[in-house]
């Protein structure tokens, strides 16, 4: 027993402890928490005035400190340009070397997993919302603002409350054609976008052990659309196996007490689950994929890519249907992987080839047409069916575009028809 | 940071979040100034050309959910933005608002009292807002110390600027 009140703690509240020098924690106590990585996108551009303002001139821990640009690479606007050149030039100033510049870049959500820069037992912090997804590794990582980012690269730690934990209980097996993407949107049809605002959560059960670390890193990204300050999955035999290689630092491997006192507890059993897909204009807006297929949705745009579901694992199922057949008339198709290791992975395996001759665009890496600022953007009567993790309104372009979040498989049946449809009819 | 904070009133509905504050295709500019302008465009349209400094902000459930831009909260900063009230906010809206200085509350039923050109006064420490007009109010859990020191402190740059210069062993600047 570590935890306080004569029961066990979570994983998130053994975590933070760790991190703030506590025998335990409480929920609702601030803490302050010494940070193992930081990372900056290019809103860390937005880093630099504050932390001069601070009077800082340098960084706690450069070792500590990744930077990953990611959302316009190659810069395709002048703005974009100059944030990349800030970062450069501060970069250069504070001694930041581990830096993903362009010809290295990737998603810096993935960029950090594939490094192995985040562990478990580690407070990890980013200047990016999904940071979320390193919570996979068996971490608190969460995203901040980059006036917290200043503060953090100034001080090495931030002040915390410590967040109640949400326990989501996974139990049974995938059916053909169902992945870890149709279960997140299914726990989040049930937990909904405020489900767990500022709270923790921690997945388990036979269902998550299972899970390989991607699958882990799909269901820990769209914790951000529960609302959530972190999520988590506690580590095991597959998450030293994949960092083995490539951990960056000493790993702390926590894990939650079996008496460990949840706020609430959600089950879930997958067991007979169709694809899911998340409607306009919410991630939670969760629906039987089947039944949204037999409305005929017509889409003029779909998307393979975003930090969500862009790993080589999805690009493989993605092409696995892919082959052999076109992408339907009036569609365009866009392919972008999660970074640039990914990228030549598909090079080595014919996929850049296999997608562009079916009649897709496969682009570089970067997040792409996610966030309606880079490229393929949506026209206001258009529709996108994606493998993002949001969809409100505006996010792809215009506010009145509609976009449907899905699988990686699901995505690619979608291009073929030319509508929202249901992989397993390609089986 | 006043205890008691006066302004008009514009109120937002529930889920707002940060693309509809400030649009993905404006993230590059860092100009506050010029980000300002654009602010609400999806949400809240006429409310960039006639906002005034000190106008308060009255929104439902989750606002600021989405992206952890902190465009958003610096485009209010930089209208002058007196305070945010709302039924709820998303996390990360919660911490930049505060970091940046922007009186941040969370009040359970907070918008139902309100319509937009109502005058409001939010009374910090006691953690009540009332509506001025008709009398409406409702109570909040008031922040806690290390929250409303930031804000006393005029947000997290001033903080750690006086930690540094503490640590430096200079003497803390004159407020
Ligand atoms: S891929 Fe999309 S969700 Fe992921 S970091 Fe980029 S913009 Fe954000």
């Amino acid at each position: 027993m570590s935890g306080a009140n004569g029961h066990g703690a979570t994983l998130a509240e053994k975590i933070l402890a760790r991190s703030a020098g506590l025998e335990h924690v409480v929920p609702g106590e601030i803490v302050e928490g010494n940070v193992d990585l930081a990372m900056m996108h290019e809103q860390g551009a937005q880093t630099v005035a504050p932390f001069h303002q601070m009077g800082a001139t340098e960084v706690w821990d450069p070792d500590r400190v990744v930077i990953a640009i990611d959302h316009w690479v190659p810069a395709s606007t002048e703005g974009a340009a100059v944030l990349h050149r800030m970062l450069r030039k501060f970069a250069a100033e504070t001694r930041l070397e581990h830096f993903y510049d362009v010809g290295q870049h990737g998603i810096c959500h993935q960029i950090l997993a594939e490094n192995g820069w985040v562990v478990p037992g580690d407070l990890a912090v980013g200047t990016d919302s999904h940071t979320n997804m390193l919570g996979a590794m068996g971490a608190v990582a969460a995203g901040i603002g980059p006036t917290e980012m200043a503060a953090v690269l100034a001080l090495g730690r931030l002040w915390l409350k410590v967040p109640p934990t949400v326990r989501i209980e996974v139990r049974g097996r995938f059916g053909p054609g169902v992945t870890a993407k149709d279960l997140v949107l299914r726990i989040l049809g049930e937990v909904k976008t405020t489900g767990a605002q500022y709270k923790s959560v921690e997945y388990g059960g036979p269902t998550i052990d299972r899970l390989s670390m991607p699958e882990r890193f799909t269901i820990c990204n769209m914790t951000t659309e529960m609302g959530a300050k972190t999520g988590m999955v506690a580590p095991d035999q597959t998450t030293y196996d994949y960092l083995a290689p490539i951990a960056k630092h000493a790993m702390h491997p926590l894990r939650p007490d079996p008496d460990a006192a949840y706020e609430r507890r959600v089950e879930i059993d997958v067991d007979g689950m169709p694809p899911m897909v998340a409607c306009p204009y919410s991630p939670d807006n969760v629906r039987p994929l089947p039944e949204v297929a037999r409305e005929h949705v017509v889409i003029d745009q779909a998307f393979l890519g975003s930090c969500t579901n862009a790993r080589i694992e999805d690009l493989r199922e993605g092409a696995a249907l892919m082959k052999g057949q076109k992408v339907a008339k009036g569609v365009r198709f866009i392919v972008s992987p999660a970074s640039t290791k990914i990228y030549d992975q598909c090079l080595k395996e014919g996929l850049v080839q296999l997608f562009t001759d079916a009649g897709a665009v496969f682009t570089n890496s970067s997040c792409s047409a996610c966030f309606g600022g880079n490229m393929g953007i949506l026209a206001p009567d258009e529709t996108c069916a994606s493998s993002s993790n949001r969809n409100f309104p505006g996010r792809m372009g215009a506010k009145e575009a509609k976009i449907y979040l899905m699988s990686p498989a699901a995505v690619v049946a979608s291009a073929i028809r030319g509508e929202v449809s249901d992989p397993r009819e390609f089986a | 940071m006043q205890d008691v904070i006066e302004g008009r009133v514009w109120t937002l509905g529930a889920d707002v979040d940060t693309d509809q504050i400030i649009s993905g295709k404006y993230l590059t500019i860092i100009d506050p100034n010029e980000l300002k302008k654009h602010v609400f465009e999806i949400a809240l349209p006429e409310f960039a050309a006639q906002a005034r400094a000190g106008d308060i902000l009255v929104a439902d459930e989750n606002f600021g959910c989405g992206s952890s831009r902190e465009h958003a909260p610096q485009a209010m900063r930089a209208i002058g933005v007196g305070a945010v009230v709302a039924d709820s906010f998303a996390r990360i809206f919660f911490r930049n608002a505060i970091n940046l200085g922007i009186p941040t509350i969370e009040a359970r039923g907070v918008r139902a009292i309100f319509a937009t050109g109502d005058p409001a006064r939010i009374e910090m420490r006691a953690g009540r807002v009332t509506n001025v007009r008709t009398g409406a109010s409702v109570e909040f859990p008031p922040l806690p110390p290390h929250l409303l020191d930031l804000l006393e402190a005029g947000g997290l740059v001033e903080k750690v600027r006086r930690e540094l210069e503490a640590r430096a062993g200079k003497v803390p600047a004159a407020p």
